[in-house]
């Protein structure tokens, strides 16, 4: 399909604003650019069409089984949406007085009263823009704590190998450097490994729990008791919490600080790529650093905060983001989103059970609200790699799993149906997978020009990576 | 009350009985019970749609929603045309994820694909990602970019944003560099302060332009003085501005970055908003965050995939330069749209008419005594000084919050305003008029 540059017509254009009704005003020539940039002309049903020809070209929720791994892919209510479009949320400036904004604060305070209970803590912020944004504020957090006491020589943290990439990285952005341990043979935490690692250097351990490959850490309160008495703390990356979430709270397995995806497991949409919500909660000593401004109880912004670490963004957060979060736990409740964790994990549970016969699976016994597939034998001795599988489900209409993560398993698919789906849904598309499985295995040919059916097939990305093309440089 | 479960109870049970469990709980066995919570969450219960709307609304309600707004500092009114809404509102824009497998992700992949064509335009730049998070963090990651291990320094103009001078301070205070502020001098950057500062320690000078102040900068200047010590020159725009005074690409900035609200984004209590960041081919390799590229697939056809994959966290680790993952994808959208929609007409017309109506009030304002602070020139935003005191200034922007007006943001003894295109010859007038009664004593 035509790029919006190909199909822009010199001369074209849409009427928009009405004529200035003062006298234009003058710079200086030489502060101003040579010509005008050069954009593309369009009338609107051009635009029109365009956005909606690349709507046809992609793939929502909205659309069919997502079930994208460590991701959460639920439903996103469209009430949500409705809210955060209303012109008293839309239309206010960040810094209109707060006495014209009470309804937002009181959003902010209601959101974090709400998710502070979810998670056992004392206290949040909500600037955090995303997941791997609410690591960077965790982590500066725990590097505060250990400076303010003047103890400089807590340099490193502590990440399993099964954890997200962010983590890992978030540490370096902090200044620390990373040891990485090997999980035991049941895919947890080995606590033998984790005692060795810690001692008077450590700051700290990021952990996710259930993992990623949707496992329960059950030693967590031993875990959390290794890393405390080095005088180390906790991180929960709260990427997975949907499992949990009413069940068990990161504050009472001994976490310090947490970061939760509200773009995750508080069902706001994540919009191609964002925007989401890296919320951090933490308990109260580490209060003080949180960023600045805070939101007090009373409903108002304390910028009155001598030892916080600053800011890591403008204003207070991605405030829309948050309300379609609280608009979220308003409509499922005390009970509802208890419930929503269970049934995300009796889904994770029921659309394992039904694929376990024909794919290989890691997990033994129950998994979380996410379970994890190797292809490694499949890839080795019949030439069908998890890449197969996942190009070949998108013929069948389905996105595909999460794949080739977590790094620890040979041609991983990480699978999370997530509560929104039904027993039917579950039931349709464990057929559909079981079926790719066995048409893969029977004919690896059949699967290696996988997808037919999707716009373009297996793009070169060696190429593209090698020879980057990053904007569109003919001539319009 | 409310929830979004499709299954009902007697599915449940089919699905528990078919992997062996008789009970929900169940599912739990290997969450230890000394742990778990024995007790309801202390949240109130679940609410019917209908119930929400109304507790949600009347939250909305106790915000006050201004008719006309003169204040900008970081967010900033403009015209959002109605294409703008209708395409980003599209369920599948809204509730797809980050687009990892192409195949299924044309769409996405083509529109930040164009982004980023439009952000090289804007910012006379060569390659742009797919954006981040804000202005602030664009403006924070840029400084990280250009770090060595010679170079840990990094200058920052008092000048800039405050928010985004704190947000820089954190992330390099995180990673153990240094910050030091050029100082201002009349509400511009001092320039020679700039070249005494600057050395071969320094990593990178940060300028935004226009400035905090709406002073627009020396930029070409600072940029010489930056790269002949061999730091590297990170300039923050206004995308507006953008359309009429010299881009960053012909300032020689080596990174472009901004906070892309201006263009299509409400402004919605602070975000979320959209950062954008553009840089030289020589840097493109440190550019943080999602990279979209053109390729070809098995049968020759233009395809678009993610793509410079081995900066990122998720393959590097440790080894990657950030640790940004999401981006602000349809926040992007929005400003594709609203460059297309607009064209490069609308665009320098936003630019000609935010400038036109700020340069009138401040004409407005000086003759009624409330004379501009600084002298140098300036594009939709300015600093005038009260002919009176701080409790003063806030008893008139109250006075025009009981107006209906959402004035200037009261700062050091003066007031920094900013008009967009949205403001009328109409509205300024009867702001003058207001101001000039409050201060004959007429109104309170």
């Amino acid at each position: 399909m035509k790029l919006l540059f190909e199909k822009s017509i010199s001369g074209r254009c849409a009427s928009i604003l009405p004529k200035c009704d003062v006298p234009m005003a003058a710079i200086d020539s030489s502060l101003k650019r040579g010509s005008a940039p050069h954009l593309p002309e369009l009338s609107e049903i051009d635009l029109s069409r365009h956005y909606s020809e690349l709507e046809r070209r992609a793939f929502g929720v909205n659309n069919g089984f997502y079930p994208l791994g460590s991701c959460t892919m639920k439903y996103n209510p469209r009430i949500n949406e409705e809210i955060a479009s209303l012109p008293g949320f839309t239309d206010i400036h960040p810094l209109q007085p707060e006495s014209t904004a009470k309804g937002c604060l009181e959003v902010l305070a209601l959101a974090e009263r709400y998710l502070c209970e979810i998670t056992g803590m004392d206290a949040m912020t909500f600037q955090p823009a995303a997941g791997a944004h609410g690591e960077l504020a965790g982590v500066m957090l725990i590097k505060k704590y250990h400076e303010a006491r003047g103890d400089y020589k807590r340099c490193k943290i502590i990440v399993p190998d099964s954890a997200h990439g962010t983590n890992p990285a978030t540490a370096v952005m902090c200044g620390m450097s990373v040891i990485n341990i090997s999980s035991g043979p049941d895919g947890r935490v080995d606590l033998e490994k984790l005692r060795s690692a810690v001692g008077g250097d450590t700051a700290g351990l990021m952990l996710t729990n259930p993992n990623t490959l949707g496992i329960f850490e059950k030693d967590i309160l031993e875990i959390t008791k290794i890393v405390h008495e080095s005088g180390g703390l906790v991180y929960y990356d709260g990427a997975n919490l949907n499992a949990v979430m009413g069940v068990v709270r990161p504050g009472d397995m001994g976490f310090d600080c947490v970061h939760l995806n509200l773009h995750k497991t508080f069902a706001t949409p994540h919009g191609g790529g964002g925007p989401g919500s890296g919320a951090v909660a933490c308990k109260s000593f580490l209060e003080p650093y949180l960023p600045s401004p805070i939101v007090s109880k009373g409903g108002k912004l304390n910028y009155s905060r001598p030892e916080t670490i600053g800011k890591v963004k403008m204003f207070y957060g991605n405030f829309l983001v948050i309300l379609k979060a609280l608009t979220y736990i308003m409509s499922l409740g005390s009970e509802g989103v208890v419930e929503s964790a269970k049934l995300a994990v009796l889904n994770a549970n029921y659309f394992m059970s039904r694929l376990s016969g024909a794919y290989s699976i890691i997990n033994k016994g129950l998994c979380m609200h996410e379970f994890v597939i190797t292809m490694g034998k499949e890839a080795k001795e019949s030439h069908v790699s998890a890449l197969d599988i996942a190009k070949a489900l998108i013929d069948k209409g389905s996105h595909p799993p999460t794949i080739y993560f977590p790094l620890i398993v040979a041609e991983a698919m990480m699978v999370e149906p997530t509560e929104t789906e039904s027993k039917e849904a579950l039931d349709q598309a464990s057929d559909m997978y079981i079926d790719v499985y066995k048409s893969a295995m029977s004919n690896p040919e059949s699967v290696h020009n996988a997808p037919a059916l999707a716009p373009v097939c297996r793009p070169d990305e060696v190429g593209a990576a090698r020879s980057p093309i990053l904007k569109y440089t003919g001539k319009w | 009350m409310g929830n979004y479960l499709p299954s009902t109870k007697a599915q449940q049970q089919e699905m528990l009985e078919a992997i062996g469990l008789s009970s929900l709980d169940g599912l739990y066995a290997d969450i230890p019970q000394s742990i778990r919570l024995s007790r309801p969450l202390n949240i109130p219960g679940g609410k019917a749609e209908l119930e929400v709307l109304r507790t949600m609304k009347s939250l909305a309600n106790k915000n006050k929603t201004f008719g006309t707004i003169f204040r900008g500092a970081g967010a900033y009114r403009h015209y959002i045309p109605s294409i703008v809404k209708s395409v980003v509102s599209k369920e599948v824009f809204v509730t797809a994820y980050t687009p990892y497998q192409a195949e299924i992700s044309q769409g996405l992949l083509q529109s930040i694909f164009e982004y980023q064509t439009m952000v090289c335009e804007l910012t006379g730049m060569d390659v742009s990602n797919a954006s981040v998070y804000d202005g602030a963090t664009a403006a924070a990651e840029a400084v990280s970019m250009c770090r060595s291990n010679k170079r840990k320094k990094a200058l920052v103009s008092a000048t800039a944003h405050p928010d985004v001078i704190e947000t820089i301070k954190a992330y390099c205070w995180a990673a153990g560099t240094d910050v030091e502020l050029i100082p201002e001098l009349g509400g511009a950057t001092d320039l020679s302060a700039l070249e005494a500062l600057v050395d071969e320690s320094v990593s990178c000078v940060y300028l935004q332009q226009p400035n905090y102040f709406g002073v627009i900068e020396g930029a070409e200047n600072a940029s010489k003085i930056a790269h002949e010590k061999g730091a590297k020159f990170i300039m923050g725009i206004n995308p507006i501005a953008a359309a009429i005074l010299k881009t960053p690409g012909e300032c020689n900035a080596d990174i472009a970055v901004g906070e892309g609200q201006p263009l299509g984004l409400p402004l919605s209590f602070g975000g979320p908003y959209l950062g954008f960041m553009a840089s030289t081919n020589e840097l493109m390799r440190k550019l943080p965050g999602r990279i979209v590229g053109e390729a070809k697939d098995r049968n020759g056809r233009r395809a678009f995939v993610l793509t410079l994959q081995a900066r990122e966290q998720h393959i590097r680790r440790e080894k990657a330069g950030s640790n940004v993952c999401s981006n602000q994808a349809l926040c992007a959208m929005a400003a594709s749209v609203y460059m297309s929609a607009m064209g490069p007409s609308g665009l320098c017309g936003a630019a000609g008419q935010s400038m036109a109506k700020a340069h009138y009030l401040a004409g407005g304002l000086e003759k009624i005594g409330h004379k501009r602070k600084h002298s140098g020139e300036f594009f939709h935003e300015f600093v005038t000084v009260a002919p009176y005191g701080e409790e003063k200034i806030s008893q008139m922007l109250q006075m025009l919050e009981a107006n209906g007006i959402l004035g200037g943001l009261q700062l050091n003894g003066g007031v920094l305003w900013c008009c967009t295109e949205i403001n009328t010859k109409e509205e300024m007038d009867f702001l003058v008029s207001l101001i000039k009664q409050f201060d004959e004593g007429g109104v309170a």
